[in-house]
């Protein structure tokens, strides 16, 4: 059995979960940056942190599909 | 600066004669000389794994003899009967197993990249239906491959810009000047912004060199990756697997009490414990694992998508999806190049946050 299609729609699932939450990283951080643009440097290296975080959960799914 | 220059030019000039030498030799015969069916996935594959050669192109002449220009490296293998050298021009780029090369009384072929050693009698590569060699055994293969290569190209890039910068910041205590000017910037940078506010004040020289090391092995090895033809290396699964494990090895051994309370006395109900327990050792695990797998799909995933891009021209078999395909590997490649940096700047950032984690004072 051909598991490729499933495998090309698991790694959309992971694109779209790990989009909603840089996107809201992002976001949240924009806002922020907004509010105290003093702590802009603060706020970037968290942010940076927390998107490599959700982007190696994505990564693992990516690499999953890759393997089928 | 000017001998390095010319150390650089002269190894292209050297490089170069070599890559002459091997277009001049005789490709053997394709014997279907029909339209081949274009293969992406099988491209793609080719391009993102190691190899023993530096392959740049193809071309066929008017004979219809396909001619490969590549630049060979040597192949080094440890047989029963000892070590066995050669170039890997002498496969004259079959990979299917069925060129075989005589070495000093053993018969090697390549297929899919790796070399193995026949059987007495045996012509040609076998394989059961589990794709087990039914007739070869596959020697310990210690060659310089491209990803070799292009490490050792790396660390000698490293050591002499790096050695010239040191050289330039003792002589000159002054303002920085020359290669210094370019390299301090960036490693103030890690001090300050990566490893001091990470590790903290207190005991943030010991991890200095290892993090600047590993930042500047990962950036340099991302932009060589980038070149076209050049070896994939912070892509290559191994190679990410032992930059993490550093990460790990200093994490743990520079690790004071109360991390280890943390993971063996939880502050939470003893009840707890036989969840809690495994999971903090896993978590010691874990942590590298992702550092392991970020930098190796972030490289990969970016590899392919440029090549899947160049494919397309190909797939619908028309020039007019050039132009889009070509705009779109430009902006991707331009991204790359950020990739580059940020994903050498996320492994110190993390290893930092990491090794800071494990030496932080309880309070």
């Amino acid at each position: 059995m051909d598991f490729g299609a499933f495998a090309a729609i698991g790694a959309g699932l992971a694109a779209i979960g790990a989009g909603i939450g840089i996107g809201n990283i992002g976001g949240s951080a924009m806002e922020a940056i907004a509010r105290q643009p003093e702590a802009t440097s603060k706020i970037q290296t968290n942010m940076i942190i927390a998107a490599a975080l959700i982007e190696g959960v994505a990564l693992f799914a990516v690499v999953v599909a890759l393997m089928k | 600066m000017k001998k390095l220059l010319r150390e650089v030019i002269f190894s292209i000039v050297v490089l170069l004669s070599c890559v002459n030498a091997k277009a001049a030799e005789k490709e053997h015969n394709n014997n279907n000389n029909n339209e081949e069916e274009f293969n992406s996935v099988e491209m793609i594959m080719h391009h993102i794994s190691d190899a023993h050669d530096f392959h740049f192109f193809d071309y066929t002449d008017e004979a219809g003899v396909k001619h490969a220009v590549s630049l060979p490296l040597p192949i080094i293998l440890f047989t029963d009967n000892g070590l066995t050298c050669f170039m890997s021009c002498a496969f004259h780029h079959n990979d299917d197993g069925t060129y075989v090369v005589s070495k000093n009384g053993e018969n090697f072929v390549k297929y899919h990249e790796k070399i193995y050693q026949l059987n007495e009698g045996a012509s040609s590569l076998e394989f059961d239906e589990h794709h087990h060699p039914l007739n070869a055994v596959k020697p310990i293969d210690i060659s310089i491959t491209k990803n070799v290569f292009s490490m050792l190209l790396s660390v000698v890039l490293l050591l002499s810009l790096f050695g010239a910068a040191g050289r330039s910041a003792r002589k000159n205590p002054g303002a920085p000047k020359g290669i210094l000017a370019f390299l301090e910037p960036i490693v103030v940078f890690i001090r300050e912004d990566i490893i001091i506010p990470n590790v903290g004040e207190k005991k943030h020289k010991k991890y200095i060199p290892y993090l600047v090391t590993v930042f500047f092995f990962i950036f340099f090895n991302n932009l060589l990756g980038l070149i076209p033809s050049g070896a994939n290396l912070t892509g290559n699964i191994a190679v990410t697997l032992v930059l993490s494990v550093f990460t790990l090895l200093i994490t743990n051994f520079s690790a004071n009490k109360d991390y280890w309370k943390h993971i063996f006395l939880p502050p939470v109900p003893k009840a707890l414990y036989p969840i809690m327990v495994p999971i903090e050792i896993i978590g010691i695990l874990t942590k590298p694992f992702a550092l392991m797998i970020r930098l190796f799909a972030n490289i990969t995933a970016g590899h392919i998508i440029i090549l899947s891009l160049i494919s397309l021209i190909f797939v619908f078999k028309s020039i007019f999806i050039a132009p889009v395909s070509v705009g779109f590997v430009l902006f991707m490649y331009t991204l790359e190049l950020l990739v580059a940096l940020l994903q050498a700047y996320i492994f110190t950032l993390l290893s930092a946050l990491f090794i800071g984690q494990a030496i932080q004072e309880h309070h």
